[in-house]
């Protein structure tokens, strides 16, 4: 088990490979779907204006994405009503539909971890070797054990305009479970167990590969 | 009529909470077949360590309470219009505790609408009218993750060599699960639909899901499927959340239902190991849950928050 505190310095994650456990402690961000596109069309490709509080909270959440870590997730909120929240569970989201983004967002904001499940393509396994970041593997749906680690919410950003799911949420977390399934080296758990399964269904099915 | 929206509260946290037993031990099942220490074992402790806080916590086992899907079959007399209002009140109820997300989106503004209810489409309710003089509620949660990786062939597929029959079936089947690579949550149990047209077929797909782990389909060339898909499923190695294992597949569920000759379509709906499902009863002032709650559960009420 590798016990590791947030922000990460580029020689802790060069030291990680496909399948080392690892317990993150500190502060980062949740952001999925909404936030990907928002950070990328606003700051990256400009494709849209910035509006309402687009320049303020990019200023907010720089300093916390630099060396930090994005987490796939869209939690489930107590405390909506008195804005003392709290996190009830919190499992990661599927992470391939950041695909088109992640590279991107981690090389404007210098994001050196991201959290998820299911993993991701090629453009994010090349980022991941450019930046020197990694792709942390959650179990999906232990919402209760991974909440469990979330001791503290600090804030939170576009609530209004992404809703409870998909805000960017900053948390606190205290050993964090997650197991390294990407790394900056180029090797990818999901890229292994799909050739090898593939290879099992061209027998199961009597086709050439 | 009476009012059944405290009922249907009481549904929903335990659907959403509390994973029911045969799922629970299916999965200790998957745990120890697979490796010691291998990153499988590992997820599948954690699952399993989670589906106890779960119920320990009154909380939802996963933060994706998906789509609430209601099937409802209910004896001549009763409104559907107003069982409609109950279980639309009990699911705004259920989202305020905390049991479940506010999963509704609207598609055109991409607004949440923060209550977990949008038009006449969501929830999902499903009403059948039924003989006899009991109100069942058939609930199941269907998250996001294990919805997209669902999948609808056309047969014959040439690319998979699949021929309208059983074999070709067969074929796209684990094609599916092979595309799917464990994303939706492996291991999770899959609902396979042969025949309707596109919408009937996918609803089939997954109303097939209710049915117990543990069950044989009646009819043995669906039986001797179900059987065969879950070996060969389970021998592509996918494993638990694609990590590479022997169990990837906790069950596969088939239903069959009358096609047009143009078209062979075969459905596959994904369930995630989080397999969220639970009936209620109602016969007269009598209201019964099936599987009632694990002893572990903590009553509706008793919640520290």
């Amino acid at each position: 088990m590798i016990d590791l505190s947030l922000p990460l310095s580029a020689d802790a994650v060069r030291q990680l490979h496909v399948g080392d456990p690892v317990r993150l402690s500190g502060v980062m961000l949740t952001g999925r779907d909404a936030a990907h596109k928002w950070m990328v069309e606003t700051f990256i490709q400009k494709t849209r204006q910035p509006s309402g509080d687009d320049l303020e909270v990019e200023k907010a959440i720089r300093p916390l994405l630099e060396g930090g870590a994005i987490y796939h997730c869209g939690p489930v909120v107590s405390g909506l009503d008195t804005r003392e929240y709290r996190f009830v569970a919190a499992g990661p989201t599927t992470s391939t539909r950041e695909e088109p983004y992640q590279a991107d967002v981690m090389r404007a904001f210098q994001v050196r971890g991201v959290i998820g499940k299911g993993g991701m393509g090629p453009k994010t396994l090349d980022g991941l070797g450019r930046c020197g970041a990694v792709y942390l593997h959650a179990i999906g749906g232990a919402a209760q054990v991974l909440a469990n680690a979330i001791p503290r919410v600090e804030t939170v950003f576009m609530l209004e305009e992404f809703g409870v799911p998909e805000a960017l949420w900053v948390i606190h977390v205290e050993r964090f479970p997650v197991v390294v399934s990407m790394d900056s080296h180029g090797g990818s758990l999901h890229e292994e167990v799909e050739d090898a399964s593939r290879q099992r269904l061209a027998e199961l099915l009597g086709i050439a590969r | 009529m009476i009012d059944l929206s405290e009922r249907l509260l009481e549904l929903i946290r335990l659907t959403s909470s509390d994973l029911p037993p045969d799922v629970e031990q299916a999965l200790h099942r998957a745990r120890s077949a697979e490796a010691e220490g291998s990153a499988a074992s590992g997820a599948l402790g954690a699952i399993l360590e989670n589906v106890a806080m779960a119920r320990e916590k009154s909380s939802p086992i996963c933060q994706d309470t998906g789509t609430p899907i209601f099937f409802v079959h209910y004896p001549a007399g009763w409104s559907t219009r107003r069982l409609r209002a109950q279980i639309r009140e009990a699911v705004a109820e259920a989202t305020r505790r905390s049991y479940l997300r506010p999963n509704a989106v609207d598609s055109i503004s991409g607004k949440n609408s923060g209550d977990n209810l949008g038009d006449e489409a969501f929830p999902t309710i499903h009403f059948e009218e039924a003989d006899g003089d009991a109100l069942v509620v058939d609930l199941i949660l269907k998250g996001g993750g294990c919805e997209n990786v669902g999948a609808q062939y056309s047969l014959p597929d040439s690319r998979l060599g699949a021929g309208r029959d059983l074999e070709g079936v067969r074929r796209v089947v684990l094609d599916a699960v092979h595309r799917a690579q464990g994303k939706g949550c492996a291991p999770g149990v899959l609902g396979v639909a042969i025949g309707g047209d596109r919408g009937s077929s996918f609803a089939a797909s997954k109303e097939v899901l209710l049915r117990p782990l543990d069950d044989s389909h009646p009819a043995p060339e669906l039986a001797q499927l179900e059987t065969r898909l879950l070996e060969e499923g389970n021998r592509l190695g996918i494993g638990p959340m694609g990590f590479g294992g022997d169990t990837t597949l906790l069950g596969v569920k088939a239903t069959s239902l009358h096609r047009l000759p143009a078209s062979f379509f075969v459905s596959v709906s994904y369930m995630c190991w989080a397999h969220r499902r639970r009936r209620m009863i109602v016969t007269g002032d009598d209201v019964r849950f099936d599987p009632p709650p694990t002893a572990s559960t903590k009553a509706q009420g008793d919640r520290d928050d």
